[in-house]
């Protein structure tokens, strides 16, 4: 209980982003929205973790600091993410996921 | 219902409303705007939990680095005008059932279990206190992940420039 707000409140929000989230990945073909799925479900993680740390764990920082970690991984992942699209949009020029097996070898 | 449960709802419905948007919207443009909404609403959760440095890391780096980025790249790669094609049915069923039995199911689970309930600190989370953590080596401190991530952020910016940079052949 967060001043009113209960924890569990927050812990069902992050659960229907996280998979809308998981809808979105399976479901989309362009490679962007399969990353803007991703990038969904992180977030709904950082949710969990930053709830769990100040109405569990008053006082602590824990919680706060992996979702700091996490959002850094995601900026580092979303830039990759990025350089590889446009390098196979420039081969292949449409970034559907079918077109993908070229990555192979 | 006090003005917390009030905001908590607000944000929570702008999340899960424009969550969904992000998701099923047919233009690839507005499902990145509808991403930058989502972001927002979850910095605004952050700050009603008075996590203001890690809201404001939200909205700078999130809302503000990766979601300019994501738009970018669908300029770079795709027509403003074009839309998407409809996923089949074939492929949508199978997909909102697995997504549905896992929230339902995850839903259930955290109904169902006690959580504990602690005395909460209502302050705000002091500056001072992140920062001294950030790069003490004693227990609670996190220097070494914090070194650990800035390689990382170091590799994917080396990886990213060599990635996209175009071939001489």
């Amino acid at each position: 209980m967060f001043e009113g707000v209960p924890l569990t409140w927050f812990l069902i929000t992050g659960t229907i982003m996280f998979f809308v989230g998981i809808y979105g990945f399976l479901v989309r073909k362009n490679l962007i929205t399969i990353l803007m799925s991703t990038e969904l479900i992180l977030n709904s993680v950082n949710i969990n973790f930053v709830a769990f740390n100040k109405i569990l764990y008053p006082g602590h920082l824990e919680g706060m600091f992996f979702s700091v970690f996490i959002i850094a991984v995601a900026a580092a992942e979303a830039s990759v993410a990025i350089a590889i699209i446009i390098n196979i949009y420039r081969r292949l020029v449409n970034i559907d996921v079918e077109n993908m097996n070229e990555m192979k070898y | 219902m006090t003005a917390n449960q009030l905001m908590f709802t607000l944000f929570a419905a702008v999340i899960i409303v424009f969550s969904v948007l992000t998701v099923t919207s047919r233009r690839i443009l507005r499902a990145a705007t509808y991403l930058l909404f989502v972001l927002v609403a979850t910095a605004g959760l952050y700050f009603l939990l008075k996590f203001n440095f890690l809201a404001a890391i939200q909205l700078t780096l999130y809302a503000g680095g990766i979601v300019v980025l994501i738009i970018f790249s669908i300029l770079l790669t795709s027509h403003i005008a074009e839309k998407l094609e409809k996923p089949s049915l074939s492929k949508k069923l199978p997909a909102l059932l697995a997504a549905g039995a896992g929230a339902v199911l995850t839903i259930l689970t955290i109904l169902q279990y006690q959580f504990p309930a602690e005395a909460t600190d209502t302050g705000r989370t002091n500056i001072r206190e992140i920062a001294h953590s950030l790069i003490s080596t004693e227990k609670f401190g996190y220097a070494l992940p914090f070194e650990v991530i800035s390689v990382l952020l170091l590799a994917a910016m080396v990886g990213a420039i060599i990635l996209a940079k175009k071939r001489k052949d």
